[in-house]
């Protein structure tokens, strides 16, 4: 039946590229969280009257983060193709896509988490030091734990970004949704094939904000 | 137990230098509760976190028991803070943990085992009165409970010295007293050294042993609470001091009064310990013949004993009205004439 209104949809081809474009996310999301969790905090514990407070390395943490999250995607792939080539040995591949990918997302992620982070009351990290603990404990089980909601919120809607840049990094020839609907839709001039691109893509955004969004509201405990 | 010596804190702005605390010399006995007192802004803030090296004061050294707060750092002062607990007015509890993590925070943080952990915690929710609400997170709580797991919280490594930054300004009248209650319990049943902020009389009356006054950086008067309610010396003071005996609202009737009845001498007398129990009005009626009428009264509990003011008319002839005011002085009363409201 579906057959009859897609009639130049390959379902293999197409179950193929939903799976690039979902291991493309999945692993970007991954190491986003971790990357621009890590300088999140960096730029949260280095800024003023924080623990870490220094003006110079918060000046360069921050800078370096505007400057990546200024860039456009597309430009930023280009750019990163001598980067990809010497990391993985070629640019093509659903491999070769994740480090613009994850560079390009992090610095995104980054000003969510310090977003995050300073609404995290004062007076706790203050009760925390007033107990003895360490910078490590603190980060651990005060500035993660107490911001926890928002930092899921933000990796939903970082997730959900790259999703888009999955499909840009696809036309480049990073395979997965995005290079199904550009090379085998667009370009062929199939319509019914870049439609159908488009549902699944949809699909995969719908799922992550609901799951995301289920997932913010359990750990929520305000 | 804690010694501050010529303690000055100034913080640098753009603006110019500001001093929050300026030469503070205080010493703290061990098993007091000591209370300071002023308005926002005295700097009441800033000597608390002296105690505990959360601010470093810009001179002067910050004892407290026997380990100089003012020079140590690193592990030396995490460890040595995990003997010096705090207590806050807007309770920092974690909202992501439960009652009895929150309670386990300080157990992890001093390294405790979790078996170890579990006990203790038990203990504390014990203690503090919360049993039953230990999976409740800080959200369930009302405020009063809240500041009861921030002092189980803070009573978990076992410490010597308790500092509260006022820790019951964030709560109603009623909860207030039995915040105060448990404090003055846990001082009495663990020997705990207690130190407390406030801006509020009430609290320095009902479980302070000494009190300091803070005005603008600067430790202004301090001494027992009881000799500092009967005879304070600042004017910061005495207004304190009414905010407890209620003699600011019977300011206008003593306007009235004068008014009416220009003749005869309002007297306030303050008077302390058992001579709040002796009949010393009708005293004064029996024996010189003169009028007496009540204006306002009021006796408080302190922790050092009970402190009464009374403020009176006293009328008749004006010999005997003052050899009626001798015999008041002879009876150890404080005794101030107001003739103007």
């Amino acid at each position: 039946m579906l057959s009859g209104f897609f009639p130049n949809v390959r379902w293999d081809k197409l179950w193929e590229a939903t799976y690039d474009t979902l291991y493309m996310t999945v692993i970007s999301t991954g190491a986003t969280f971790v990357l621009g969790l890590a300088i999140g905090i960096l730029l949260f514990l280095t800024s003023p009257h924080q623990i870490w407070a220094n003006k110079i390395a918060n000046f360069i943490t921050g800078s370096l983060v505007n400057i990546f999250r200024s860039i456009p995607f597309i430009v930023l792939i280009i750019l990163l193709i001598p980067f990809t080539k010497f990391l993985l040995g070629t640019i093509r591949g659903v491999n070769a896509a994740l480090p613009a990918l994850i560079i390009g997302a992090a610095p995104f992620y980054a000003r969510m988490v310090l977003i995050a982070l300073r609404e995290i009351d004062k007076g706790v990290i203050e009760a925390a030091r007033s107990m003895g603990a360490k910078t490590s404990t603190i980060i651990w089980k005060v500035l993660i734990p107490e911001s926890m909601p928002a930092l899921l919120s933000g990796i939903t809607v970082t997730a959900v970004t790259l999703v888009g840049y999955t499909a840009m990094a696809g036309i480049i020839g990073a395979g997965g949704l995005g290079n199904l609907a550009f090379i085998d839709g667009f370009q062929r001039s199939r319509d019914d094939v870049t439609l159908m691109a488009t549902i699944v893509i949809l699909i995969i955004v719908f799922v992550i904000q609901f799951i995301g969004d289920l997932i913010t509201s359990i750990t929520d405990k305000r | 137990m804690i010694e501050l010596k010529d303690i000055s804190k100034i913080y640098k702005s753009k603006n110019g230098e500001i001093t929050a605390v300026k030469n503070v010399n205080l010493s703290i006995n061990k098993g007091e509760i000591f209370g300071i007192i002023g308005y926002s802004g005295a700097g009441k803030s800033t000597m608390i976190r002296l105690l505990n090296g959360l601010e470093k004061p810009s001179n002067g050294t910050v004892t407290v028991n026997g380990k100089q707060i003012s020079s140590i750092s690193g592990n030396e002062l995490r460890n040595a803070r995990q003997k010096i607990s705090m207590i806050f007015q807007h309770f920092n509890l974690l909202w992501s943990r439960t009652v009895a993590e929150n309670i386990a925070f300080p157990l992890e943080i001093a390294g405790v085992s979790k078996t170890e952990r579990s006990k203790r915690v038990k203990e504390l929710i014990d203690l503090v009165g919360l049993s039953g609400r230990e999976n409740a997170y800080p959200s369930q709580l009302s405020g009063g409970q809240k500041q009861r797991v921030g002092i189980a919280r803070a009573l978990a490594n076992n410490p010597e010295v308790l500092l509260c930054d006022e820790a019951t300004s964030a709560l109603d009248p009623e909860t207030t007293d039995s915040i105060l209650e448990l404090l003055l319990d846990i001082n009495k049943r663990l020997g705990l050294t207690i130190v407390l902020i406030t801006h509020e009389m009430h609290v320095i009356r009902k479980i302070c042993n000494r009190v300091a006054v803070m005005e603008a950086g600067q430790v202004v008067e301090q001494g027992d609470v009881l000799r500092v309610f009967q005879n304070p010396q600042a004017e910061i003071t005495k207004n304190f001091v009414m905010q407890v005996s209620g003699t600011k609202e019977s300011k206008e009737s003593i306007e009235q009064i004068l008014a009416n009845y220009p003749t005869g001498k309002i007297v306030k007398l303050t008077f302390i310990g058992n001579k709040t129990e002796q009949p010393i009005i009708s005293q004064l009626i029996k024996e010189f013949g003169v009028e007496v009428n009540i204006v306002h009264g009021n006796i408080s509990q302190t922790t050092g004993g009970p402190y009464g003011t009374l403020i009176v008319q006293i009328d008749g002839d004006s010999t005997k009205v003052k050899q009626a005011l001798e015999l008041l002085d002879q009876q150890e009363v404080q005794t101030e004439v107001i003739d103007h409201a």
